[in-house]
């Protein structure tokens, strides 16, 4: 059951994320940000149906596009954006990088770039969380590649021996880098299929649908809350700009898919089809929707300017936080 | 003082923080058996069965684990009864858990992971089981990397790296479990970076790491009938190393050899010849001399073994050698090897 309440503060949400992916992805086009960056644009109903499903007491992991989760999961967008500047007040200090996010007030640990390594790290919570008794979950964000590495399975054979209390999403967006799906993965061989192998319970969804990803999410947190056991999600989902920097591919000629495909996925924006249902459903105008945008965007370009005009970390505390 | 080995001075360490610090949970292959890694956790998994379990073979991913259950203020210990395992468990480990705290500016917490490894040898353990890769964990900031020699160390560096903040290396050579020494009754923490003097000597430094030390305090022993005073320094742990401990002993004899359990090219015994070349240089009266496993994989067959393996007597001919002296003959001086295998 999704209040209206609910679905008007997730859709700010949404708001909030795709604006800040947006105007961090235009900026990042200054030479300002040196760090290779993984926008998430298209891809913000996953993160945002799943968080809004979780505890803030709950955690979560996630990979190198990982701005969608961090923001989702409560991260700030000053503290974002001052560490894709390289600021001494990013998130990561400015030691991090677009790929290694944390903010562990909010639940929102860490991000690895090494594909797995993240989904290992959110099992290794869960089992903390099984030792102690305790109702927490843990959660990995993942993309479709890291069911090609097999410490993927690894982790999903350990927390199904183990029952451990882990959500494990994946936003299956078809391409790693410009790898497609069809020549990493047998066809036949779903992701779902393969870790529904492990006994573990399974669903797939429509990942551009904010209320569908949600009722997903809902489900599964409800399960792995009830049964100790995990839960994997498929998110079907699609990356709209290039796989690492801020443009889309077309504008640099590249061919590894074709604009016609790119256009066929921007027509189910997942922010879009959220706004139509607030609209068709009469819980909010589109004078509503247009207000509420510019109020979040306003926020996002004060946070922004805010983390530009940080100051740098010293270079002589380049040899802290080693040990 | 009393006299333990090396194997239940390890179960001893792991008892005592067990019994202070609740969030300590082992696991790894076999750890819950009643053979208990070579007898070094059976008497863990008797007092406290729901913090040591099995783990199944998935290396990769543990060390993961291991770093989220760290992250969440756990302290896990995980074992690999052959260091060759750990291979797979390289992604986490450099990936991930040594640059955890720097890559999140200290902001994510800290991941305190002891990975205990046992490095084999003899009786055919082979090319595979018989590797010791402290020196390329050694290379990565932000792991410590230890490798005691005796009992006493065994349970003062593992009582340390139960209490570290950061992920911990910690290296027991097989050979070693059976091995006595002197344990006091009483044990504090053994800090990280602190040589120990094995023998005091005037004439050569004798580095040597792990079941090296051993050796090597045969080889001093031997020596010192013959009037030569060799100084063996084990660094105990190589990541921090104690650069000082073996600077001023080669300021006092002139003459180093650096003795390994495992190979030389980029390894722990160029390491110290490089070191000692860039500070200690003049006082250096001969070349540094490097006393590491042939440039091969492990031999199975016991000849082909044997000649693979450098000893007390190999330690001692070389110390001969580079001081110019006319010993003795030093064959006879190697210890009998108790390890009757299998594994």
């Amino acid at each position: 059951m999704i209040t209206p309440e609910l679905h008007l503060q997730m859709h700010k949400e949404l708001i909030r994320i795709r604006r800040a992916e947006a105007t961090l992805a235009e900026r990042y086009k200054k030479q300002e940000m040196r760090t290779p960056t993984h926008f998430g644009l298209g891809q913000e109903a996953v993160p945002v149906g799943v968080c809004a499903a979780l505890k803030r007491t709950d955690v979560a992991y996630s990979h190198h596009r990982s701005h969608n989760h961090y923001l989702a999961k409560g991260g700030s967008v000053y503290r974002l954006a001052a560490e894709l500047f390289g600021r001494a007040t990013g998130c990561s200090g400015g030691r991090g990088g677009s790929v290694h996010l944390t903010d562990r007030e909010c639940g929102f640990i860490a991000s690895s770039a090494i594909l797995a390594e993240a989904v290992a790290a959110a099992t290794g919570s869960a089992l903390s969380f099984a030792m102690d008794g305790s109702d927490r979950i843990s959660t990995a964000f993942f993309g479709d590649a890291v069911a090609e590495e097999g410490a993927f399975y690894e982790c999903l054979g350990y927390a199904s021996l183990k029952n451990l209390p882990v959500l494990f999403i994946c936003e299956n967006n078809g391409y790693a880098t410009e790898s497609p799906l069809s020549i990493r993965q047998p066809e036949k061989a779903s992701i779902t299929g393969r870790v529904a192998a492990f006994d573990i319970p399974t669903r797939e969804v429509d990942g551009n649908d904010l209320r569908a990803v949600y009722e997903a999410a809902v489900e599964a947190v409800t399960a792995i809350r009830r049964d100790s056991r995990p839960f994997f999600l498929e998110c079907a989902t699609y990356r709209w700009l290039e796989h690492v920097g801020p443009w889309f591919d077309h504008e640099l000629k590249r061919t590894y898919r074709t604009k016609e495909e790119v256009d066929g996925w921007m027509a189910r924006c997942p922010v879009k089809r959220s706004a139509a249902y607030l609209v068709d459903n009469g819980i909010a105008t589109q004078d509503q929707l247009s207000t509420w945008e510019a109020e979040i965007q306003a926020r996002i370009d004060a946070d922004v300017a805010r983390a530009y005009n940080d100051p740098w970390p010293d270079p002589q505390h380049l040899m802290e936080h080693v040990y | 003082m009393r006299i333990r080995k090396y194997k239940e001075a390890i179960s001893e360490a792991m008892v005592e923080a067990m019994t202070k610090d609740d969030q300590i949970f082992v696991t790894g292959h076999a750890v819950a058996y009643p053979s208990g890694i070579f007898g070094s956790t059976a008497e863990v998994a008797e007092r406290f069965p729901d913090r040591v379990f099995d783990c199944p073979s998935m290396e990769n991913a543990f060390a993961g684990i291991a770093v989220g259950a760290a992250a969440m203020g756990k302290r896990p210990v995980y074992v690999y009864p052959r260091a060759d395992f750990m291979f797979l468990s390289f992604d986490n480990l450099l990936n991930l858990a040594c640059k955890w705290r720097y890559m999140f500016g200290g902001n994510a917490g800290r991941v305190p992971i002891v990975l205990r490894a046992i490095v084999g040898k003899g009786w055919g353990q082979g090319a595979t089981h018989s590797q010791s890769p402290h020196a390329p964990l050694a290379h990565f900031p932000g792991l410590t990397v230890v490798l005691p020699s005796t009992p006493a160390d065994a349970k003062g560096l593992l009582l340390n790296a139960l209490q570290a903040d950061h992920p911990v290396v910690f290296f027991e050579h097989r050979t070693l479990f059976e091995t006595e020494g002197e344990v006091p009754d009483t044990m504090e923490p053994i800090p990280f970076g602190k040589a120990r003097i094995l023998r005091e000597g005037g004439d050569l430094t004798l580095v040597a790491t792990s079941l090296m030390a051993l050796e090597a305090t045969i080889a001093a022993d031997e020596l010192e009938k013959q009037g030569i005073g060799v100084e063996v320094i084990d660094p105990r742990t190589i990541r921090p190393l104690d650069e000082e401990a073996i600077l001023r002993s080669v300021a006092k004899t002139g003459h180093l050899i650096v003795a390994d359990t495992s190979w030389e090219l980029c390894g722990f015994s160029s390491e110290v010849a490089a070191l000692v070349s860039e500070k200690g240089f003049h006082h250096l009266k001969a070349p540094v001399r490097r006393i590491a496993l042939a440039n091969c994989p492990a031999p199975v067959s016991l000849p082909l073994e044997s000649a693979f393996y450098p000893k007390a007597s190999t330690l001692a001919s070389a110390a001969l050698a580079l001081l110019k002296k006319e010993g003795a003959d030093v064959a006879g001086i190697d210890r009998e090897d108790y390890f009757k295998g299998p594994y």
